[in-house]
């Protein structure tokens, strides 16, 4: 038998060990059920055992009210504890944590791209320090894979045209599976990787090993240069976008009437497909970027426009 | 009266003259059936064909994952193996399994009809099915199709190199079978039941088979119709689950799952109607709870309509969607237990008679509850985040579908094979494929509950190495299961032949169709009869006659 042979994946997040809570409880639940069912079973199974071939039964028993509420009532209770347990998990997991260190990653066939906030890149590895809460925001290039790394038993689908998100807190130095969840086409089961948990000093001397590229916003920078996005979106007068400067996290006023925010998902909605949504006192003539720009470079430009700082003069 | 066999004088029983078996020996008179019990029997041999295939598929992907490593097949073979394996199971065994064939032969003959409400119908969805399935055939000849038998997208529509078109088309006609037999049998129960059958004095198998009628044709057009949005997309490339086309992928997983989870009770609802008639047949005792077992089949076909989007906590669905998916999905619960709880209550103060039939029964209560309660870790929101997607999905769902489907259909097949053929099949050896099963199923599936939640990923065709002994276990199982599986083939066929006869009602069950000889005549009833007592009135005692008598038929 193999060395590292187990029975209980090892518990290495904050997260994990909440789960593993509920899990051992509905175990313990299901364990006593089937202990229940099988002693009765076998009991009536030997005590009633037809003994001669006309042997009748002992008894004609049409039903019993009380039984049958007793056996809804108790199920459906041990149901709704479950239930509000694992509902309550959920939400919280759900809860982005504010200033949590936020990577960027990608998924396609069949890799995974990670950004660093700090500008690191890695592919099938995911570096980590411990006890810090960390914030993945997640997309596809193409098809829906599934983030999943066991030991901190979370997971998320990743999918192509939305952002997903996930949040995790290690508590364990070591190197944990990485695996794509969602089948995603010929080597599925090769899209894996590992996720490191270091010690903070590790990580730092970890980051500053790794050939430190640019960070998300320098490279944003850089495309938005590239791309003219300036050319429109100024605070000059009568410029012909909205500025962007600030513009992160607060509501836009849209040409229909309704206030949208300002997050990630809409700024990626705009620059992919500028149509849907048109700031109040614009005209629709962006050009859609669609098909000529990665998941990769709209982590960057979005970075950057988070990182533009509120100037005079920028109508509120 | 014959001589019964407490004397110890097993009654010797000879086959009826004249029976729906010789009533005409062309396979044209086949073919062109208009009678039930041989459409019923056309889809046994039918879906005993896909069992093979579907069960090789399945022997070649435990084959694979022996080792870590790939070794026997390339990764898009592996992929087209599960994919095969899951299609082939699901729309072409499962789904017409228990009600194509015993709600055929049997749901018609446990009311007092001459046959279902529409023969020509009947005939015709065989023929679908049969279409559908030579679709299958020509997919998986043309190399197959790797999407997962769930055909998500945007992978089966834009990224897959296999044939998305045919399979699902494939699915589409078959699913029109489904909704042609589902409506035959809402009808046939409605407007066939002999005179003094109410609704409540129908044995609880009918109201299983009338249960999953109704997911049939309420459920199947809806999957019919996204499989449709599918090969449009596919085909013609109009955007409408592919997000680089303006499409919604999720919007794809609502439709699909709004079909394919009812499609999980269509499996198993007539598995416990099935169980249920088994159970009280050898426990020679009343049901318990006759009404709370008839009307939570009812229930879990109604709940099974809203609770789809517990397949989807972690596929971009709203965090309160969820909530409501995840509670709703917990109800079903009630009235699983209810039944299991039920059954046991039966089992109490018995007459219990160990035969096969009665064995798999044994054995669905066991997993199906093993597989009901694993359901609720996947059904708990927090939980499901790690196991969506790995093996313990795979255990659980095999737990219900082959423990517990496929028990009941080899405890129906057991238990109405002697009314189907009027020939006994070897007691000895089928208690002994039963065990195998037993055995080789809970050592296949078993170790995949704990591999998954150690985190392995389904649909994986290498892994790590250290997985390899559950894996192994796993194979080993697979194996053993395989050989129970196969036995029954080769015995069932020697019985035809050789069997001893068994009289009209070798278990000494109560209900209609063990009234008829077997195999019963032609056209089922000489005359109508007339129901006067409750169901499961084992409180008189129930001979197997050695002749006919017909004159009998109005005491049920």
């Amino acid at each position: 038998m193999n060395q590292e042979f187990q029975f209980h994946p090892e518990m290495a997040s904050t997260f994990a060990y909440e789960v593993d809570m509920l899990y051992f409880f509905v175990v313990a639940v299901s364990v006593f059920f089937m202990a229940l069912i099988c002693v009765l079973i076998y009991a009536f199974a030997v005590k009633y055992r037809r003994r001669t071939p006309d042997q009748q039964a002992e008894a004609q028993i049409h039903g019993n009210l009380l039984l049958e509420i007793i056996w809804s009532v108790i199920p459906l209770g041990l149901m709704m504890i479950m239930f509000a347990w694992g509902a309550y998990l959920f939400f919280r997991v759900n809860q982005i944590p504010e200033g949590a260190m936020e990577y960027y990653v990608v998924g396609k066939q069949w890799m995974w791209h990670i950004q660093h906030p700090t500008g690191q890149r890695e592919i099938n590895e995911l570096h980590v320090p411990i006890n810090t809460q960390v914030k993945l925001t997640m997309a596809s290039e193409d098809v829906i894979h599934s983030f999943f790394i066991p030991a901190f038993r979370i997971k998320n689908d990743v999918i192509p045209g939305r952002y997903t998100t996930m949040t995790f807190e290690a508590t364990k130095t070591g190197k944990y599976h990485l695996f794509c969840a969602e089948y995603c086409g010929t080597e599925h089961s090769r899209m894996i990787g590992s996720v490191y948990v270091m010690e903070p000093e590790d990580y730092q001397n970890w980051l500053s090993g790794g050939v430190r590229d640019q960070t998300p916003e320098e490279a944003g920078a850089r495309l938005f240069s590239q791309l003219n996005c300036a050319t429109c979106h100024s605070d000059r007068a009568g410029a012909r976008g909205p500025s962007l400067n600030g513009r992160y996290g607060t509501e836009e006023l849209m040409a229909d009437g309704e206030p949208v925010l300002v997050n990630e998902a809409y700024i990626r909605e705009s620059i992919l497909n500028p149509r849907a949504k048109i700031v109040s006192g614009y005209q629709s003539i962006m050009p859609t970027f669609q098909g000529q720009i990665t998941e990769t470079n709209i982590f960057n430009l979005i970075s950057y426009i988070k990182s533009l700082p509120v100037t005079e003069g920028t109508p509120q | 009266m014959s001589t019964l066999e407490s004397n110890g004088v097993v009654a010797e029983h000879r086959m009826p003259r004249d029976h729906f078996l010789n009533a005409t020996h062309t396979v044209k008179s086949w073919l062109l059936t208009m009678d039930h019990k041989r459409v019923g029997l056309l889809y046994l041999v039918s879906i005993s064909l896909f069992f093979l295939i579907g069960g090789t598929f399945a022997g070649i992907i435990r084959l694979e994952l022996a080792t870590p490593q790939a070794d026997l097949l390339e990764a898009d073979q592996y992929n087209t193996a599960f994919t095969m394996h899951g299609i082939v199971m699901i729309f072409f065994f499962l789904i017409p399994s228990i009600p194509a064939v015993f709600g055929n032969f049997v749901m018609p003959l446990m009311i007092g009809a001459k046959d279902v409400a529409f023969p020509k119908l009947n005939l015709a969805s065989w023929y679908l099915y049969i279409f559908g399935a030579a679709l299958g055939v020509i997919t998986t000849l043309f190399g197959g199709v790797d999407t997962g038998w769930t055909f998500y997208t945007p992978y089966s529509s834009t990224y897959s190199n296999g044939n998305v078109i045919l399979a699902a088309g494939a699915a589409f006609v078959i699913g029109f079978s489904s909704i042609l037999t589902g409506l035959n049998f809402m009808v046939t129960i409605h407007k066939m039941r002999a005179p003094g059958l109410s609704w409540f004095k129908m044995p609880l198998f009918v109201w299983g088979i009338y249960s999953t009628s109704l997911i049939m044709v309420l459920g199947t057009p809806v999957v019919a119709i996204t499989l449709v949005l599918l090969m449009v997309e596919r085909g013609l490339h109009i955007g409408i689950f592919d997000p680089s086309l303006g499409g919604d992928p999720i919007l794809f997983q609502h439709l699909f799952w709004f079909y394919s989870h009812p499609a999980v009770y269509i499996m198993i609802l007539p598995g416990m109607g099935v169980i249920s008639e088994v159970i009280g047949a050898f426990s020679r005792k009343r049901i318990f709870g006759y009404e709370f077992i008839a009307m939570s089949s009812v229930a879990i076909a109604v709940l099974g309509f809203f609770v789809w989007g517990h397949h989807l906590f972690v596929a971009g669905q709203s965090i309160y969607a969820g909530m409501v998916f995840s509670f709703l999905t917990m109800l079903v619960a009630v009235p699983s237990a209810i039944k299991v709880f039920n059954w046991m209550a039966t089992i109490y103060k018995g007459s219990v008679s160990y035969d096969t039939p009665m064995l798999y029964a044994l054995s669905f209560i066991f997993l199906f509850s093993i597989g009901g309660l694993t359901g609720v870790f996947l059904a708990v929101m927090g939980l499901d985040i790690h196991v969506h997607d790995t093996y313990f999905v795979v255990a659980h769902f095999h737990y219900v579908m082959v423990g517990g489907a496929i028990s009941a259909y080899l405890a129906a097949l057991h238990f109405w094979w002697p009314k189907f053929t009027g020939r006994m099949y070897p007691e000895g050896w089928s208690r002994f494929a039963a065990f195998m099963i037993f055995a080789g199923f809970n050592l296949t599936f078993f170790p995949q509950f704990i591999v998954g939640y150690l985190g392995m990923p389904r649909r994986y065709h290498v892994y790590p190495e250290e997985w390899q002994f559950l894996n192994i276990l796993s194979s080993a199982g697979a194996t053993v299961l395989a050989v129970g599986f196969v036995i029954p083939l080769i015995y069932f066929l020697w019985s035809l032949k050789s069997g001893k006869a068994s009289g009209p009602n070798p278990w000494r069950a109560t209900g209609l169709e063990w009234v008829l000889s077997s195999p019963p005549p032609e056209h089922n009833f000489p005359k109508t009869p007339i129901v006067r007592e409750e169901p499961y009135n084992y409180g008189k005692i129930i001979d197997n006659p050695a002749e006919e008598e017909t004159e009998d038929v109005e005491h049920v």
